[in-house]
């Protein structure tokens, strides 16, 4: 009898801890504040990428708030962690349009996050801008849909060229994440701009998102000898790759995309990511205006040099706002017309939007040198 | 020479899955339940091993070392706190409950008062990799290492089992549960010392893998211990070199789908062997056909 009764307590209290997911969100622009939703992986592989994200949001909110906020109203970033998982990134988007009610969310961040979350904000006409989601899909999926950085084709042109152009590369091997967006759109646009401009791919081979040991296809290959071997994933799975690369002795100059860019790199990937090069949105080498600004003021705050997911980020964060303040209202409607026509400058560059709600935006090659990123040049679309 | 390396490539990884295989196998011989959690002891003794090296600056061995008694300890305890009380209960109850487990020590360590759900990286100095050049073919060190430690430890295993007094208690809980209580073996103790010796193997297996691919997370024993599963199945559930054997196998497998097929497969080929050997040879390569008494 007793067995049961404690048994029957302890259904009841796992019972009530069901209700306690439920949201206790307040409402979003009722008050004298402007809610905006961020989905960003904030733990998962990549935090290291939504952490770069959430610092340089937050710093945003602290300047617009400074000076005024939106039209007299603070502005507020609500934080939702996706785990870089598809799965999550839905939930987490549902819960801050349903319970929080923002007006608006910026990101996700990786392109897989952003391709599934897309189409519900799309439908619930809730304005999503993603600051670093690059395959082409993601703003497929409808008008109120932004990017404020350029997208897979453009990068993996620019990487083709600087391999085959400056690098002098004739051959090219690519090694990739069969089950991530943006992972196997760049090594497909990297393939047919590299071909394109002459080069041979000799191999390309795949793994599975979360693998671990590449030494089956890094032997396979090693035997093609490739002058370029190119790594387009997230700097936690690169780095990874590298040291297995290097440590079978093959000798080619690594590439990669802007998932490279975290001072986690070196972390995982130790001396073996020395040498590489990728392609990236801004270089906290640049010495523009916007630039310099953005990074004195993150070094204030935070006393470290802001990476390109802090930067662009921040970006999006702040054509959000200003396209806000310019609608003057908090509707969908106005705020996605309001953003279409935006142009203005920020740290990564000025910004407008063509017809597909894509930014037009040059591209930075960094080099990766004596663990540092160092700024090679820049190329414009 | 590639083909060569390639075979080395799928003996480490092979090794891997069969030391945790061996932990798979050991526990369903004794009580006849498939420890889903052990692929979880597995990470969490590579998250002990990482906070001996990088807390307390500990060199390889005893960071191995720590590694394998913190994930047996903590085995014996799964065992005395989940089975123990369902011992005289039908398998599938425990068989809940060992799924139960696993998903509370993956959550559970996500904890941010636990370990966190950020992966770790284990530091580069506990075994510097050397490159071996025999000839064309160049080998990691740490390839062999671990080659090297899986054949030790599961040859000691056999030392303990066949040789020791221990062992011939352990083989004859195995054989009949009640036979053994009746002959005076201590079946709780014998029960404890085998998930120990099965979680401390799991557990030096994370400790090498988090050594060689300098990443650990809390999901990172979901694949590994489901395909140590399917090796344990494969040589033959229960029987130990069978777990060897079929980790062997089941890493060679994975490494040569993933260069002569396609390394989109590679995680699909481990459940066609799976699905195959249910088929053809369910007690599996090592296994006798036995029928079920009356």
């Amino acid at each position: 009898m007793i067995k049961k009764k404690i048994a029957l307590a302890i259904t009841l209290a796992m019972t009530l801890g069901i209700f306690s997911g439920c949201g206790t969100g307040s409402g979003g622009s009722s008050s004298d504040e402007i809610d905006i939703g961020v989905v960003t992986p904030l733990t998962g592989s990549v935090a290291a990428f939504g952490k770069s994200a959430r610092n340089g949001l937050d710093l945003l909110q602290t300047e617009i708030n400074d000076k005024g906020g939106i039209n007299g109203k603070k502005v507020k970033f609500i934080y939702g962690d996706d785990e870089n998982k598809p799965a999550s990134a839905v939930n987490v988007a549902q819960k801050l349009i349903n319970d929080d009610k923002v007006v608006a969310i910026v990101g996700p961040l990786t392109s897989t996050c952003a391709n599934s979350v897309a189409p519900i904000l799309e439908q619930d006409k809730i304005p999503m801008v993603t600051g670093t989601g690059t395959n082409p899909k993601i703003t497929q999926a409808g008008d109120y849909i932004f990017r404020t950085c350029f997208i897979d084709p453009f990068q993996g042109t620019v990487i083709a060229k600087f391999a085959s152009g400056d690098l002098k590369a004739k051959t090219a091997a690519i090694l990739y994440d069969n089950g991530n967006d943006y992972s196997k759109g760049l090594a497909d646009n990297f393939q047919k701009s590299f071909e394109k401009a002459g080069g041979k791919i000799l191999d390309s081979e795949t793994y599975n998102t979360n693998d671990q040991d590449f030494n089956a296809q890094l032997t396979k290959i090693k035997n093609e000898n490739p002058d370029v071997l190119l790594a387009p994933d997230y700097y936690s799975t690169v780095g990874m790759i590298a040291k297995q690369a290097r440590a079978q002795g093959i000798k080619s100059t690594f590439l990669g995309g802007d998932g490279w860019d975290s001072s986690d790199l070196f972390t995982v990937g130790g001396d073996a990511v020395n040498g590489a090069y990728f392609t990236d949105h801004y270089s906290s080498k640049d010495t523009s205006k916007e630039v310099t600004t953005f990074i004195d003021s993150f070094k204030k705050k935070y006393k470290s040099t802001p990476d390109s997911m802090a930067a662009l980020n921040y970006d999006a964060g702040k054509v959000l706002v200003q396209s806000i303040q310019k609608a003057g209202k908090t509707d969908g409607e106005s705020i996605k017309n309001a953003l279409k026509s935006y142009s203005g400058t920020v740290v990564s560059g000025k910004i407008t939007f063509d017809k597909d709600r894509n930014a037009i935006k040059a591209a930075v090659i960094i080099n990766v040198k004596n663990n540092d990123f160092d700024f090679v040049k820049k190329v414009q679309p | 020479m590639e083909f060569l390396q390639q075979v080395i490539n799928g003996l480490a990884l092979g090794s891997v899955y069969a030391l945790i295989a061996i932990g798979y196998t050991m526990v369903y011989g004794i009580i006849g339940l498939i420890n889903f959690a052990h692929g979880d002891i597995y990470m969490m003794g590579a998250f002990f091993g990482f906070f001996a090296a990088s807390k307390f600056n500990l060199p390889f061995i005893p960071t191995l070392a720590i590694g394998m008694i913190c994930a047996a300890v903590l085995g014996v305890a799964i065992e005395k706190i989940a089975y123990k009380p369902l011992r005289n209960s039908p398998k599938l109850s425990l068989l809940i409950t060992a799924i139960g487990m696993s998903l509370l020590l993956e959550n559970g360590s996500r904890l941010d008062f636990i370990f966190g759900p950020d992966y770790r990286t284990y530091p580069s100095n506990l075994l510097p990799s050397q490159i071996i050049k025999i000839g064309a073919l160049r080998l990691d060190s740490l390839h062999l290492i671990i080659i090297l430690i899986s054949i030790l430890l599961a040859a000691l295993l056999q030392i303990i089992v066949f040789r020791t007094k221990v062992g011939k208690a352990m083989r004859a809980t195995s054989f009949d549960k009640d036979a053994a209580a009746l002959m005076g073996i201590n079946i709780d103790n014998i029960i404890s010392i085998t998930f120990a010796i099965g979680s401390a193997l799991a557990g030096a297996a994370g400790v090498l893998v988090g050594i060689l691919y300098s990443r650990i997370d809390p999901y990172m024993g979901i694949m590994p211990g489901l395909k140590a599963f399917i090796a344990a199945v494969l040589g033959g559930i229960g029987i130990i070199p069978g777990a060897v054997l079929g980790g062997i196998i089941m890493g060679i497998a994975e490494t040569f789908t993933k260069v002569y097929i396609s390394s989109k497969l590679s995680d699909a080929i481990a459940f066609a062997i799976l699905i195959v050997i249910l088929l053809i040879k369910p007690s599996g390569l090592l296994g006798k056909k036995s029928n079920v008494k009356v």
